[in-house]
């Protein structure tokens, strides 16, 4: 509960501050968030654009906070998340079965690989104490680089291009792709103006395994023996280790599924809404932003799960006061910045709570 | 008109009243003792006088009959009035001189540090009063009780007229608190006010004039000590009468060995031996106290016995079975229960409800979990079950372990290592910190173990603990070995507690 009003109250310290920085830039505040509220929720392309956005986040969010509940902190998130888009995109470019098979198939896959890179670093903590920290950053650089090689294996590689060939429509989790395109499609659509708008994104089935994901994680962390061990180690190496729990396997495990996660972050964003990879000349950020959506959701499923939404939901309409008002939308970033600082200093919290108590 | 009066001093931290409205009085040049259980307030006050905390609006000091608002602990100095904490803020690669001028260094002209004036006024200070140290060695290779003399010359450097003494004797050895006490009486007989808090009764006995007991934060009465029986000062800090002596009946001597400790030899964490070709076997139906100072390998043995730590050498038996160096899981299935020496840190998961604390070893078993689901139900009905046996207060298994006091933590590791049904239990330090009435409780349920058969290996740095409670009592010096006295030896000494001491500083007696 305390940790949910922190939230609230650093939230809104942090659009104060973002206001007071686009005031200086001589933008009026309440005008640019008017507008990013409306360019957030005023068409239901929008919420589909948000939830789209959002997905990868609430996963990578959880990933970020399953391995922060056993006591590691991974930035990893960002490369498990490229190996997981990576794995896909192959599969889903040579494999070709039924879509009831291929989907799971190539979804396993892509989680598996990321499990293990993830799992790697859990490893090379547990059995030669190298700081998970240190391990994640260069292990994102060789994903990163990895990634870009990959694609230029001959026969992926779009003839020509720095990216891979598309991926069979049947890896394809996009909602109703091709009736969209139908004339039978087109025909309803025109008639029912909400959807039409509303599916005019790539909607994908990627939220509902987000969502699921959630639910998993919540059930790990609170209703089984495994979950009971990983907090504990997360809590109290010493105390577990003296009452029997093997914490290196713990932490092993616990990257592996972290890893998981994030991989499947990769996977549904290839398999929804990307349908390949391309080269990147640098991270794009989902498994960082992860670790935003964790601290902001105090790494808890369920806060995860919103956090996951507002983030995206703040990314997405932050995009539009740059193009109505000419405000730089990197205020978003300070915005985002300026929340995590808020809620990393509780003792400020504390402080306020405790003079509300005094005199409220 | 007293040398410092406190007038309803109250302090409310949180939703907790650490102190209700307490008055008090302090005589120039007495040793005043605070006696009061854990949670009774004393430290509170006691940063109130010093000036660390304020007291709530209504509160009063008077220093010499004037009204005082002591802002600051460096306000508090200046008034005269010093504080040595139980934990040491010394700086530990300085030298004991430069610890003892530190903030306050005498400058020469230069704007240089003038050493030399320093150590002759330090030298002053130390011919008066008696202290026993060298001025050149620094923090980190003196003793603790160097380490306390130096605070204490620290508090005269500043001129303090006042000393405020934080449980001065917990870490100390016998023969420490020997000269400590001397100390005291010297500081004493040089006009020096002394308050001490402490818990230990015979302390006050020994060196205190009067003792102010608190309890629950309330002033409860200040007793002239002089006319006051240790049980009497007791039965007033708890609230009921108290039984100070363990009683106990001897053990059957004829308990076969349940647990053997052969010829062990631990690395510390330099990797250097720290327990060296140790033995030790404990009895069926006996406890076995094993006397030493903080850090003579005490840790490490233990760590090493429940698989915390590898067996260089040597190997540990329970029913003729071989532990040694199995996982802490095994060796606990193997009917090893401990009590470990840092019950925060080690023994409970302080974020975990007191409930999944008693489960820390077992989750994975009937009833507690179902193909790795935990039964929610079976925990709190267990948990419930061992707060009532063990009477751990509040009783709430929902609550988490931080939030009980000292004692009732130690309670839950007990019930939980007791409920488990050891042959052997180790139990270290198991009443640090602990208030009379949880010492009480912890010592009587030891000795209930003992009595149902099972064998107990006792390990305190309190020397009236480890004689109280053992039948027979072992000494560790320097990760060895160093004195075995069995009951009959203990029985016939009629020095125990002195060559105990010596034993424990690494001396033979003569």
């Amino acid at each position: 509960m305390k940790k949910f009003i922190i939230s609230m109250l650093s939230i809104v310290l942090g659009l104060i501050v973002g206001g007071v920085i686009l005031k200086l830039s001589g933008i009026s505040p309440l005008e640019a968030y008017q507008v990013m509220w409306e360019g957030a929720f005023s068409q239901p392309n929008y919420i589909s654009y948000i939830i789209i956005r959002s997905t990868p986040l609430i996963l990578t969010g959880l990933s970020v906070a399953f391995a922060f509940r056993t006591g590691l902190f991974n930035i990893g998130a960002e490369g498990q998340f490229i190996i997981g888009a990576m794995t896909a995109a192959y599969f889903g470019f040579v494999l070709n079965l039924n879509p009831w098979i291929q989907i799971p198939l190539v979804m396993l896959m892509a989680t598996l690989a990321a499990a293990f890179y993830g799992g790697l670093s859990g490893f090379l903590k547990a059995r030669f104490g190298v700081h998970e920290v240190l391990s994640t950053i260069m292990l994102n650089w060789i994903a990163l680089y990895l990634s870009n090689h990959v694609i230029f294996i001959e026969g992926f590689r779009r003839p020509s291009m720095e990216t891979t060939e598309f991926i069979n429509p049947s890896t394809s989790i996009t909602i109703l792709e091709d009736w969209k395109i139908s004339d039978m499609g087109l025909e309803w659509l025109s008639r029912h103006e909400f959807w039409q708008s509303f599916m005019r994104p790539p909607v994908n089935a990627g939220i509902f395994i987000a969502l699921l994901a959630v639910v998993i994680v919540w059930i790990i962390l609170n209703k089984t023996t495994f979950g009971f061990k990983l907090k504990a180690v997360g809590f109290s190496p010493l105390a577990s280790e003296y009452a029997g729990i093997n914490t290196r396997i713990k932490m092993t495990q616990s990257m592996m599924i972290s890893g998981a996660l994030a991989g499947l972050a990769g996977a549904t964003h290839v398999m929804g809404v990307s349908k390949n990879i391309a080269v990147l000349a640098a991270h794009e950020g989902y498994g960082f932003d992860g670790i935003a959506v964790a601290l902001i959701g105090s790494n808890h499923p369920v806060g995860v799960l919103f956090s996951g939404f507002f983030l995206g939901a703040l990314k997405y309409s932050g995009q539009k006061i740059q193009s109505s008002l000419e405000a730089p939308s990197e205020v978003i970033g300070i915005m985002i910045g300026a929340i995590i600082f808020f809620i990393a200093i509780p003792s400020i919290f504390n402080f306020v709570l405790k003079s509300w108590r005094k005199n409220p | 008109m007293h040398l410092l009066e406190l007038k309803k001093i109250t302090r409310i931290i949180g939703n907790c009243v650490a102190n209700n409205n307490i008055s008090m009085h302090i005589v120039r040049g007495e040793v005043h003792a605070i006696l009061g259980e854990n949670g009774a307030g004393k430290s509170t006050l006691m940063k109130i006088i010093y000036g660390e905390h304020r007291s709530d609006p209504g509160g009063e000091i008077f220093l010499n009959g004037v009204k005082t608002d002591i802002a600051s602990p460096a306000h508090a100095i200046e008034l005269g009035i010093g504080m040595v904490y139980q934990h040491f803020r010394l700086i530990r690669p300085f030298t004991v001189l430069q610890n003892i001028i530190l903030g306050i260094e005498p400058k020469n002209i230069f704007g240089l540090i003038d050493y030399k004036k320093a150590r002759a006024d330090i030298k002053k200070i130390i011919d008066t009063y008696g202290f026993d140290v060298d001025l050149d060695q620094k923090i980190e290779d003196a003793t603790v009780g160097t380490q306390q003399r130096v605070e204490i010359i620290k508090t005269l450097y500043r001129n303090a007229e006042i000393i405020i003494l934080d449980e001065p004797t917990a870490v100390l050895t016998p023969q420490e608190i020997l000269d400590f006490y001397r100390i005291i009486k010297n500081l004493k007989g040089q006009g020096k006010t002394i308050i001490i808090v402490t818990h230990k009764l015979h302390e006050i006995k020994t060196i205190a004039d009067r003792c102010t007991i608190l309890r629950k934060g309330e002033y409860i009465s200040t007793l002239d000590v002089s006319v006051t029986s240790e049980e009497e000062l007791a039965r007033v800090m708890v609230g009921r009468n108290v039984n100070l002596k363990v009683s106990k009946t001897p053990p059957t001597l004829d308990g076969e060995i349940v647990f053997e400790i052969k010829n062990v030899t631990v690395f510390g964490n330099k990797n250097t031996p720290v327990v060296k070709d140790f033995s030790l076997s404990l009895k069926r139906g006996e406890i076995t106290g094993l006397a030493g100072i903080d850090g003579n390998g005490q840790s490490e043995l233990v760590q090493a016995i429940t698989g915390l730590r590898k067996i260089k050498t040597g190997s540990v038996l329970i029913n003729k079975m071989n532990i040694t160096n199995l996982t802490p899981k095994e060796i606990y299935q193997n009917k090893l229960g401990s009590i470990p020496e840092d019950r925060q840190r080690v023994g409970l998961v302080m974020d975990f409800k007191i409930k999944e604390n008693f489960v820390l070893q077992t989750i994975d078993d009937k009833p507690f979990s179902n193909y790795g689901f935990i039964l929610n139900r079976e925990l709190t009905n267990f948990s419930n079950q061992l707060i009532e046996r063990f009477d751990i207060r509040p009783t709430d298994s929902e609550l988490e372990a931080s939030k009980l006091s000292g004692g009732n933590q130690q309670k839950v590791i007990l019930a939980r290592e007791i409920f488990h049904n050891p042959d052997v239990l180790i139990a270290f330090q198991p009443t640090r910190g602990l208030d009379v009435g949880a010492i009480e409780y912890i010592h009587s349920e030891l000795i209930k173990l003992r009595d149902q058969g099972k064998a107990v290996l006792l390990i305190s740095y309190e020397l009236d603990e480890i004689i109280n409670l053992s039948d027979n009592i072992a000494v560790i010096h320097d990760g060895k070995l160093w004195a075995e006295l069995d009951q009959e030896k203990i029985k016939k000494s009629t020095s125990l507690k002195e060559d105990l001491g010596l034993f424990m500083a690494g001396g033979r007696p003569v």
